[in-house]
Protein backbone atom coordinates (compact mmCIF):
# COMPACT_ATOMS: atom_id res chain seq x y z
CA UNK A 1 0.00 0.00 0.00
CA UNK A 2 1.09 3.31 -0.69
CA UNK A 3 0.13 6.60 -1.83
CA UNK A 4 -1.60 9.18 0.27
CA UNK A 5 -5.10 9.87 1.08
CA UNK A 6 -5.64 12.64 -1.22
CA UNK A 7 -5.00 10.53 -3.75
CA UNK A 8 -7.54 7.96 -2.61
CA UNK A 9 -10.02 10.68 -2.61
CA UNK A 10 -9.70 11.78 -5.96
CA UNK A 11 -9.75 8.25 -7.04
CA UNK A 12 -12.89 7.96 -5.13
CA UNK A 13 -14.37 11.14 -6.90
CA UNK A 14 -13.56 9.87 -10.22
CA UNK A 15 -15.07 7.01 -9.78
CA UNK A 16 -18.26 8.35 -7.94
CA UNK A 17 -18.40 11.17 -11.11
CA UNK A 18 -18.39 8.35 -13.31
CA UNK A 19 -21.87 7.42 -12.50
CA UNK A 20 -22.98 10.45 -14.46
CA UNK A 21 -21.86 8.65 -17.37
CA UNK A 22 -24.35 5.80 -16.58
CA UNK A 23 -27.19 8.29 -15.60
CA UNK A 24 -26.64 10.17 -19.31
CA UNK A 25 -26.79 7.06 -21.07
CA UNK A 26 -30.35 6.16 -19.44
CA UNK A 27 -31.14 10.13 -20.46
CA UNK A 28 -29.61 8.91 -24.11
CA UNK A 29 -31.88 5.73 -24.00
CA UNK A 30 -34.74 7.62 -23.33
CA UNK A 31 -34.84 9.95 -26.26
CA UNK A 32 -33.80 7.35 -28.72
CA UNK A 33 -36.37 4.77 -27.11
CA UNK A 34 -39.02 7.37 -27.28
CA UNK A 35 -38.15 8.71 -30.83
CA UNK A 36 -38.94 4.60 -32.08
CA UNK A 37 -41.79 4.72 -30.34
CA UNK A 38 -43.16 7.54 -32.28
CA UNK A 39 -41.68 6.43 -35.36
CA UNK A 40 -43.29 2.89 -34.92
CA UNK A 41 -46.62 4.75 -34.75
CA UNK A 42 -46.10 6.79 -37.56
CA UNK A 43 -43.30 5.44 -40.09
CA UNK A 44 -43.88 8.35 -42.60
CA UNK A 45 -43.15 11.50 -40.62
CA UNK A 46 -40.08 9.45 -38.46
CA UNK A 47 -37.52 10.20 -41.55
CA UNK A 48 -37.63 14.09 -41.25
CA UNK A 49 -36.79 13.68 -37.80
CA UNK A 50 -33.61 11.81 -37.55
CA UNK A 51 -31.97 15.18 -37.04
CA UNK A 52 -33.73 15.90 -34.25
CA UNK A 53 -33.46 12.44 -32.88
CA UNK A 54 -29.30 13.37 -32.91
CA UNK A 55 -29.43 16.71 -31.47
CA UNK A 56 -31.89 15.36 -28.96
CA UNK A 57 -29.45 13.07 -28.22
CA UNK A 58 -26.10 15.17 -28.16
CA UNK A 59 -27.66 17.31 -25.73
CA UNK A 60 -28.59 14.71 -23.42
CA UNK A 61 -25.14 13.26 -23.73
CA UNK A 62 -23.48 16.60 -22.87
CA UNK A 63 -24.52 16.63 -19.33
CA UNK A 64 -22.85 13.32 -19.17
CA UNK A 65 -19.85 14.76 -20.56
CA UNK A 66 -19.64 17.15 -17.81
CA UNK A 67 -19.53 14.26 -15.27
CA UNK A 68 -17.08 12.76 -17.29
CA UNK A 69 -14.89 15.87 -17.46
CA UNK A 70 -14.91 16.22 -13.81
CA UNK A 71 -13.31 12.67 -13.75
CA UNK A 72 -10.42 13.73 -16.05
CA UNK A 73 -10.13 16.80 -13.94
CA UNK A 74 -10.09 14.97 -11.22
CA UNK A 75 -7.55 11.91 -12.10
CA UNK A 76 -5.10 14.39 -14.10
CA UNK A 77 -5.71 18.15 -13.21
CA UNK A 78 -6.12 17.94 -9.28
CA UNK B 1 0.19 -5.42 -10.79
CA UNK B 2 -3.75 -7.32 -11.34
CA UNK B 3 -2.60 -7.76 -14.90
CA UNK B 4 0.56 -9.77 -14.20
CA UNK B 5 -0.87 -12.02 -11.79
CA UNK B 6 -3.07 -13.36 -15.46
CA UNK B 7 0.51 -14.83 -16.92
CA UNK B 8 2.26 -12.82 -19.05
CA UNK B 9 0.86 -9.78 -18.32
CA UNK B 10 -0.46 -6.78 -20.53
CA UNK B 11 2.73 -5.77 -23.14
CA UNK B 12 1.11 -2.16 -23.79
CA UNK B 13 -1.06 0.13 -21.95
CA UNK B 14 -4.56 0.50 -23.42
CA UNK B 15 -3.82 4.82 -23.54
CA UNK B 16 -0.29 4.34 -25.13
CA UNK B 17 -1.87 4.54 -28.30
CA UNK B 18 -2.69 8.21 -27.55
CA UNK B 19 1.16 9.28 -27.08
CA UNK B 20 2.23 11.73 -29.60
CA UNK B 21 6.08 11.47 -30.66
CA UNK B 22 8.12 12.92 -32.86
CA UNK B 23 7.88 11.31 -36.48
CA UNK B 24 11.63 11.43 -36.87
CA UNK B 25 14.47 11.08 -34.59
CA UNK B 26 13.92 9.61 -30.79
CA UNK B 27 11.04 8.81 -29.02
CA UNK B 28 12.17 10.55 -26.29
CA UNK B 29 12.72 13.94 -28.37
CA UNK B 30 11.10 17.11 -27.26
CA UNK B 31 8.23 17.89 -28.67
CA UNK B 32 8.15 21.92 -29.85
CA UNK B 33 5.34 23.70 -31.92
CA UNK B 34 6.88 23.16 -35.23
CA UNK B 35 7.68 19.21 -35.31
CA UNK B 36 6.29 16.69 -36.91
CA UNK B 37 4.78 14.07 -35.00
CA UNK B 38 2.10 11.26 -35.66
CA UNK B 39 -0.56 13.53 -34.80
CA UNK B 40 0.43 16.08 -37.86
CA UNK B 41 1.37 13.02 -40.26
CA UNK B 42 -2.20 11.54 -39.18
CA UNK B 43 -3.87 15.18 -40.26
CA UNK B 44 -2.00 15.42 -43.20
CA UNK B 45 -3.02 11.66 -44.47
CA UNK B 46 -6.90 12.75 -43.67
CA UNK B 47 -6.50 16.27 -45.73
CA UNK B 48 -4.83 13.53 -48.90
CA UNK B 49 -7.54 11.59 -48.65
CA UNK B 50 -9.96 14.31 -48.57
CA UNK B 51 -8.23 15.71 -51.18
CA UNK B 52 -8.05 12.54 -53.64
CA UNK B 53 -11.73 11.68 -53.22
CA UNK B 54 -12.70 14.96 -54.11
CA UNK B 55 -10.21 15.74 -57.00
CA UNK B 56 -10.46 12.45 -58.28
CA UNK B 57 -14.02 11.97 -57.59
CA UNK B 58 -15.27 14.92 -59.32
CA UNK B 59 -12.38 15.09 -62.30
CA UNK B 60 -14.17 12.99 -64.76
CA UNK B 61 -17.75 15.27 -64.56
CA UNK B 62 -19.71 12.22 -65.82
CA UNK B 63 -23.65 11.78 -66.04
CA UNK B 64 -23.37 7.98 -65.03
CA UNK B 65 -21.10 8.10 -62.26
CA UNK B 66 -18.01 6.10 -61.35
CA UNK B 67 -18.10 4.83 -57.86
CA UNK B 68 -15.45 7.33 -56.57
CA UNK B 69 -17.86 10.25 -58.06
CA UNK B 70 -20.96 8.54 -56.57
CA UNK B 71 -19.22 8.81 -53.15
CA UNK B 72 -17.98 12.04 -53.85
CA UNK B 73 -21.94 13.27 -54.63
CA UNK B 74 -23.69 11.65 -52.47
CA UNK B 75 -20.99 13.01 -49.38
CA UNK B 76 -22.03 16.38 -50.88
CA UNK B 77 -25.24 15.93 -51.23
CA UNK B 78 -25.55 14.59 -47.39
CA UNK B 79 -24.45 17.80 -46.08
CA UNK B 80 -25.85 20.33 -47.99
CA UNK B 81 -29.12 18.78 -47.21
CA UNK B 82 -28.31 19.18 -43.96
CA UNK B 83 -27.08 22.24 -43.96
CA UNK B 84 -30.15 23.44 -46.07
CA UNK B 85 -32.42 21.35 -43.68
CA UNK B 86 -31.57 22.86 -40.14
CA UNK B 87 -29.53 26.15 -40.75
CA UNK B 88 -32.12 26.76 -43.36
CA UNK B 89 -31.34 28.67 -46.96
CA UNK B 90 -29.50 31.77 -45.75
CA UNK B 91 -27.42 28.82 -44.23
CA UNK B 92 -25.96 27.50 -47.27
CA UNK B 93 -23.66 30.39 -48.12
CA UNK B 94 -21.42 28.78 -44.95
CA UNK B 95 -22.31 25.51 -46.47
CA UNK B 96 -18.15 24.81 -47.36
CA UNK B 97 -17.18 25.57 -44.00
CA UNK B 98 -19.37 22.96 -42.31
CA UNK B 99 -18.45 20.67 -45.26
CA UNK B 100 -14.83 20.85 -44.44
CA UNK B 101 -15.50 20.00 -40.52
CA UNK B 102 -17.87 17.08 -41.62
CA UNK B 103 -15.22 15.47 -43.53
CA UNK B 104 -12.34 16.32 -41.93
CA UNK B 105 -13.49 14.60 -38.86
CA UNK B 106 -15.08 11.73 -40.76
CA UNK B 107 -11.97 10.66 -42.24
CA UNK B 108 -10.05 11.78 -38.66
CA UNK B 109 -12.05 9.45 -37.29
CA UNK B 110 -11.80 6.31 -40.16
CA UNK B 111 -7.98 6.75 -40.24
CA UNK B 112 -7.75 6.58 -36.29
CA UNK B 113 -9.13 2.62 -36.83
CA UNK B 114 -6.62 1.51 -39.15
CA UNK B 115 -4.80 -0.80 -36.56
CA UNK B 116 -1.49 0.69 -35.98
CA UNK B 117 -3.02 4.02 -36.32
CA UNK B 118 -3.24 6.87 -34.60
CA UNK B 119 -6.31 8.98 -33.96
CA UNK B 120 -5.71 12.66 -33.87
CA UNK B 121 -10.01 13.31 -32.88
CA UNK B 122 -9.14 11.77 -29.76
CA UNK B 123 -7.32 14.56 -28.76
CA UNK B 124 -9.04 17.08 -26.90
CA UNK B 125 -6.31 20.14 -28.50
CA UNK B 126 -7.89 18.95 -31.85
CA UNK B 127 -11.34 19.13 -31.12
CA UNK B 128 -11.20 22.10 -28.81
CA UNK B 129 -9.28 23.95 -31.75
CA UNK B 130 -12.50 22.67 -34.28
CA UNK B 131 -15.10 23.78 -31.52
CA UNK B 132 -13.25 27.16 -30.41
CA UNK B 133 -13.46 28.25 -34.17
CA UNK B 134 -16.87 27.21 -34.82
CA UNK B 135 -18.04 29.08 -31.06
CA UNK B 136 -15.96 32.22 -32.32
CA UNK B 137 -17.25 32.22 -35.36
CA UNK B 138 -21.14 31.44 -34.79
CA UNK B 139 -21.11 33.97 -32.03
CA UNK B 140 -19.40 36.90 -34.12
CA UNK B 141 -21.58 36.25 -36.86
CA UNK B 142 -24.66 36.35 -34.81
CA UNK B 143 -23.17 40.28 -33.65
CA UNK B 144 -22.84 40.77 -37.13
CA UNK B 145 -26.21 39.91 -38.96
CA UNK B 146 -28.56 41.23 -35.53
CA UNK B 147 -26.67 43.25 -34.04
CA UNK B 148 -28.01 43.80 -29.88
CA UNK B 149 -30.56 42.27 -31.21
CA UNK B 150 -28.38 38.80 -30.84
CA UNK B 151 -28.73 38.94 -27.29
CA UNK B 152 -32.10 38.41 -27.44
CA UNK B 153 -31.21 34.61 -28.13
CA UNK B 154 -30.70 34.24 -24.21
CA UNK B 155 -34.33 36.24 -23.34
CA UNK B 156 -37.03 33.77 -23.69
CA UNK B 157 -39.59 36.18 -24.84
CA UNK B 158 -42.29 33.37 -24.55
CA UNK B 159 -41.97 32.47 -20.85
CA UNK B 160 -43.62 34.44 -17.72
CA UNK B 161 -41.87 38.21 -16.99
CA UNK B 162 -40.90 36.95 -13.93
CA UNK B 163 -38.56 33.78 -15.06
CA UNK B 164 -36.59 35.52 -17.81
CA UNK B 165 -33.59 36.38 -15.96
CA UNK B 166 -33.42 33.22 -14.07
CA UNK B 167 -33.61 31.45 -17.89
CA UNK B 168 -31.56 34.43 -19.44
CA UNK B 169 -28.82 33.06 -17.00
CA UNK B 170 -28.94 29.36 -17.56
CA UNK B 171 -29.40 30.14 -21.26
CA UNK B 172 -26.02 32.38 -20.84
CA UNK B 173 -24.24 29.36 -18.88
CA UNK B 174 -25.60 27.14 -21.48
CA UNK B 175 -24.11 28.92 -24.62
CA UNK B 176 -20.53 29.30 -22.89
CA UNK B 177 -20.42 25.39 -22.31
CA UNK B 178 -21.04 24.93 -25.71
CA UNK B 179 -17.21 24.58 -26.92
CA UNK B 180 -16.85 22.63 -23.99
CA UNK B 181 -19.36 20.05 -24.72
CA UNK B 182 -18.72 20.45 -28.50
CA UNK B 183 -14.91 19.34 -27.91
CA UNK B 184 -15.32 16.74 -25.54
CA UNK B 185 -18.09 15.12 -26.60
CA UNK B 186 -15.92 14.03 -30.38
CA UNK B 187 -12.73 13.53 -27.99
CA UNK B 188 -14.38 11.64 -25.37
CA UNK B 189 -15.57 9.03 -27.79
CA UNK B 190 -12.77 8.35 -29.94
CA UNK B 191 -10.66 7.98 -26.91
CA UNK B 192 -13.33 5.61 -24.50
CA UNK B 193 -13.57 4.00 -28.27
CA UNK B 194 -10.01 2.93 -28.93
CA UNK B 195 -9.30 2.50 -25.70
CA UNK B 196 -11.96 0.00 -25.21
CA UNK B 197 -10.78 -2.07 -28.39
CA UNK B 198 -7.15 -1.64 -27.33
CA UNK B 199 -8.44 -3.39 -23.84
CA UNK B 200 -10.13 -6.08 -25.61
CA UNK B 201 -7.08 -6.98 -27.41
CA UNK B 202 -5.35 -7.29 -24.21
CA UNK B 203 -7.32 -9.99 -23.18
CA UNK B 204 -6.84 -11.93 -26.57
CA UNK B 205 -3.24 -12.83 -24.95
CA UNK B 206 -4.64 -14.88 -22.07
CA UNK B 207 -4.95 -18.22 -23.47
CA UNK B 208 -8.61 -18.88 -21.72
CA UNK B 209 -10.76 -15.75 -22.53
CA UNK B 210 -8.96 -14.91 -26.68
CA UNK B 211 -11.60 -16.64 -28.65
CA UNK B 212 -13.98 -14.74 -26.89
CA UNK B 213 -11.66 -12.00 -26.83
CA UNK B 214 -11.58 -11.97 -30.61
CA UNK B 215 -14.84 -11.95 -31.32
CA UNK B 216 -15.00 -8.80 -28.33
CA UNK B 217 -12.54 -7.09 -30.51
CA UNK B 218 -14.40 -7.44 -33.62
CA UNK B 219 -17.69 -6.46 -32.39
CA UNK B 220 -15.98 -3.22 -30.91
CA UNK B 221 -14.29 -2.52 -34.08
CA UNK B 222 -17.94 -2.56 -35.75
CA UNK B 223 -19.22 -0.39 -33.42
CA UNK B 224 -16.63 1.79 -33.48
CA UNK B 225 -16.88 2.73 -37.43
CA UNK B 226 -20.46 2.72 -36.66
CA UNK B 227 -19.74 5.66 -33.72
CA UNK B 228 -16.93 7.21 -36.01
CA UNK B 229 -19.48 8.15 -38.40
CA UNK B 230 -22.21 9.60 -36.05
CA UNK B 231 -19.94 11.70 -34.21
CA UNK B 232 -18.52 13.17 -37.15
CA UNK B 233 -22.91 13.73 -38.08
CA UNK B 234 -23.40 15.40 -34.57
CA UNK B 235 -20.68 17.67 -34.52
CA UNK B 236 -21.59 18.91 -37.75
CA UNK B 237 -25.35 19.01 -37.17
CA UNK B 238 -24.82 20.97 -33.66
CA UNK B 239 -22.75 23.53 -36.03
CA UNK B 240 -25.59 23.67 -38.32
CA UNK B 241 -27.82 24.11 -34.84
CA UNK B 242 -25.28 27.01 -33.83
CA UNK B 243 -25.32 28.14 -37.17
CA UNK B 244 -29.09 28.59 -36.86
CA UNK B 245 -29.18 30.43 -33.55
CA UNK B 246 -26.73 32.94 -35.01
CA UNK B 247 -28.76 33.84 -37.67
CA UNK B 248 -32.14 33.67 -36.38
CA UNK B 249 -31.66 34.01 -32.33
CA UNK B 250 -35.36 34.88 -31.41
CA UNK B 251 -36.80 32.34 -29.42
Amino acid sequence: MEGNIAQMGQFIGAGLAAIGSGAAAIGVGHVAGNFLAGALRNPSAAAGQTATLFIGIAFAEALGIFSFLVALLLMFAV
Amino acid sequence: MAEEAKGGGLEFHPMDQFIIKPLFGDAGDQVGMFTITNATFWMAAAILAIAALMILGTRGRAVVPTRTQSVAELAYGFVYKMVEDVAGKDGLKYFPYIMTLFLFILFSNFLGLIPMSFTTTSHIAVTAILAMAVFLAVTILGFVKNGASFLGLFWVSSAPLALRPILALIELISYFVRPVSHSIRLAGNMMAGHAVLKVFAGFAQVAAVAPIAIFGVVAIYGLEVLVSAIQAYVFTILTCVYLKDALHPSH
